[in-house]
């Protein structure tokens, strides 16, 4: 038998494997495929103050190996999560789940986390400091060392719970922005959230999504998204959470060598609706075959 | 929704770009005409959701147009190919609604809902009329296999080479006594059918995709009733639920 079970402040995960935010929603729905608290946990669609139609369409465009999204943080708003899909969540996912948290001001972060802060089935806040789709939005916040830890500290003045601040991997200094948050008051860093891209279609010539860019997901940022959990595990003393195109069994053990204690899995289950079941059901041979009995030892084993 | 593992059987040209292919797997996830599959391709990231033209309970069958790399690479594949396939997704027509006399008005690519639409209404004793409009003659396909169901079939060609020149919506003008309509196809269609019909009707719609069952909310799009998700609220919508 080999040990899958991994543990994020304080929080034990029968396994490190967390669907992302905004692929999952708030998981009842996933419940009708399968038992969905096989789940390590699952972060779910990123909340908002008020409610949010989001961007127009198209707000989706492929991509080799990966897809662009400019969904925008379409969310019922904070009441409406707390007082709807909270309840439906809890009928059918049993464990600590993980909030994501946006924002478009201090204020507005720190007003959200304070009002999920008190519900009992959220294990971690996690503070999404980096959706690229919004004008004016989460992007300045992550682009900023300075402005990520103001946003840390605003909301860990108002909460319980471990905050974990999720960064925008289009930076220059990922390391710089993660180290802020840490010395900020932040438990434990998320990362990497889409990266910025575009396409254009041939024959109107105009780029396929209606908001022009969006945010690039899927297994091609993996080998971006394990150099930033890597560089980001080195320069901070809290746990990660890593995700950026992971797949598979071996994307998961790949990014916990890197540094990450769990890892979060997006893009994937747009394609397959049954991904994280996989992935956690192959975990274990995967494990075996590399000579891994428990998957404490190899966080961040790269880094010896 | 189920996800299972299909087995090309056939895949033919029915005019130079749209493709006939008839496809043996588990269909029991499909419960109404109007939804729609999801396939999974070699070498695409995203899968490619297609409209469900008809099935039974062992196969298949979509119609589709070459539009682009995914489109055409299917249309590459020949029998014995295995492919996987998500199924039963989409709300699809609801026939309850429809009283004795419907219209079903199909645009190029959004006939093939139509025909198993259609006999689902003959099945429940109605008497469903049938428009299918295309660009050109040479563009046209399935026009025998709805007259093969005894159905009224009328033609409408853009450039007058079969039937009646000029668009779906000259055809229903003439029409009279119809009590619903459902239809399928460009969106301009939708719109100008929107308001030349004097009934009722449920309209399917088109949007680029991301996930194809509701989790991502890539195709979402406002209605009068609220915010909905064409892959898992559509795509069918009532036309008095659509905003313009």
């Amino acid at each position: 038998m080999v040990n899958t079970k991994v543990t994020l402040s304080g929080i034990t995960l029968d396994n490190p494997v967390i669907p992302a935010s905004g692929t999952f929603g708030y998981g009842y729905e996933f419940a009708e495929l399968y038992d969905i608290n096989i789940l390590g946990s699952f972060s779910f669609k990123g909340t908002t103050r008020e409610p949010r139609f989001g961007n127009p369409t198209p707000r989706i465009a492929e991509c080799t190996a990966g897809l662009i999204n400019s969904v925008g943080l379409q969310n019922p708003g904070i009441d409406k999560v707390i007082s709807e899909e909270l309840p439906k969540m809890r009928k059918c996912f049993h464990k600590p789940v993980i909030a994501n948290i946006s924002g478009f001001s201090v204020d507005e972060y720190a007003y959200c986390c304070e009002r999920i802060d008190k519900e009992d089935q959220v294990g971690i806040i996690e503070v999404n400091v980096s959706c690229p789709n919004v004008h004016h939005g989460g992007m300045a916040f992550g682009t900023s060392p300075e402005a990520a830890a103001e946003v840390t500290r605003a909301v860990k003045a108002v909460t319980t719970k471990p905050v974990y601040i999720k960064l925008s991997p289009n930076v220059t200094d990922i390391a710089a922005v993660a180290k802020a948050c840490e010395e900020a008051g932040a438990d434990g860093i998320s990362l990497i959230n889409t990266m910025m891209g575009m396409r254009i279609d041939l024959k109107t010539k105009r780029p396929v999504i209606a908001n022009k860019m969006g945010g690039f997901s899927g297994s091609a940022i993996f080998p971006v998204a394990v150099r930033m959990v890597y560089q980001v595990a080195e320069a901070v003393n809290i746990p990660v959470i890593g995700m950026g195109g992971v797949s598979s069994a071996e994307d998961v053990i790949e990014m916990m060598l890197a540094g990450a204690t769990a890892v979060q899995v997006g893009a994937a289950n747009l394609v397959d609706p049954f991904a994280c079941k996989n992935i956690i059901e192959d975990l274990p041979r995967v494990m075996e075959q590399y000579g891994i009995k428990d998957l404490n030892e190899i966080i961040g084993g790269a880094h010896k | 929704m189920k996800q299972s593992i299909f087995t090309v059987k056939s895949n033919q040209h029915l005019t130079d770009t749209v493709l006939k292919m008839v496809l043996a797997g588990d269909t029991s996830a499909i419960t109404a005409s109007g939804q729609f599959v999801n396939i999974k391709l070699d070498g695409f990231f995203l899968r490619r959701p297609i409209s469900v033209c008809d099935y039974n309970e062992k196969t298949l069958t979509i119609l589709y147009k070459v539009v682009g790399k995914g489109t055409q690479y299917l249309s590459t594949l020949a029998a014995g190919k295995q492919l996987d396939i998500l199924t039963g997704l989409g709300n699809g027509y609801d026939t309850s609604k429809s009283g004795m006399h419907p219209l079903l008005i199909g645009g190029g690519v959004g006939v093939p809902p139509m025909y198993r639409l259609a006999k689902n209404l003959l099945e429940e004793g109605k008497k469903p009329e049938v428009i299918l409009g295309f660009n050109t003659k040479a563009e046209a396909f399935y026009i025998d296999e709805f007259r093969a169901l005894g159905v009224p079939v009328h033609v409408a060609t853009a450039d007058g080479s079969l039937g009646t020149k000029g668009f779906v919506t000259d055809v229903v003008k003439t029409l009279k006594d119809y009590t619903y309509f459902y239809t399928c196809g460009p969106e301009p269609m939708l719109k100008a059918l929107s308001d030349v019909t004097e009934t009722s009707g449920q309209l399917s719609f088109e949007e680029r995709m991301g996930c194809g069952f509701g989790a991502c909310m890539g195709c979402s799009c406002e209605t009068k009733y609220g915010n909905k998700r064409i892959c898992k609220d559509g795509p069918v919508l009532e036309k008095e639920e659509i905003k313009w």
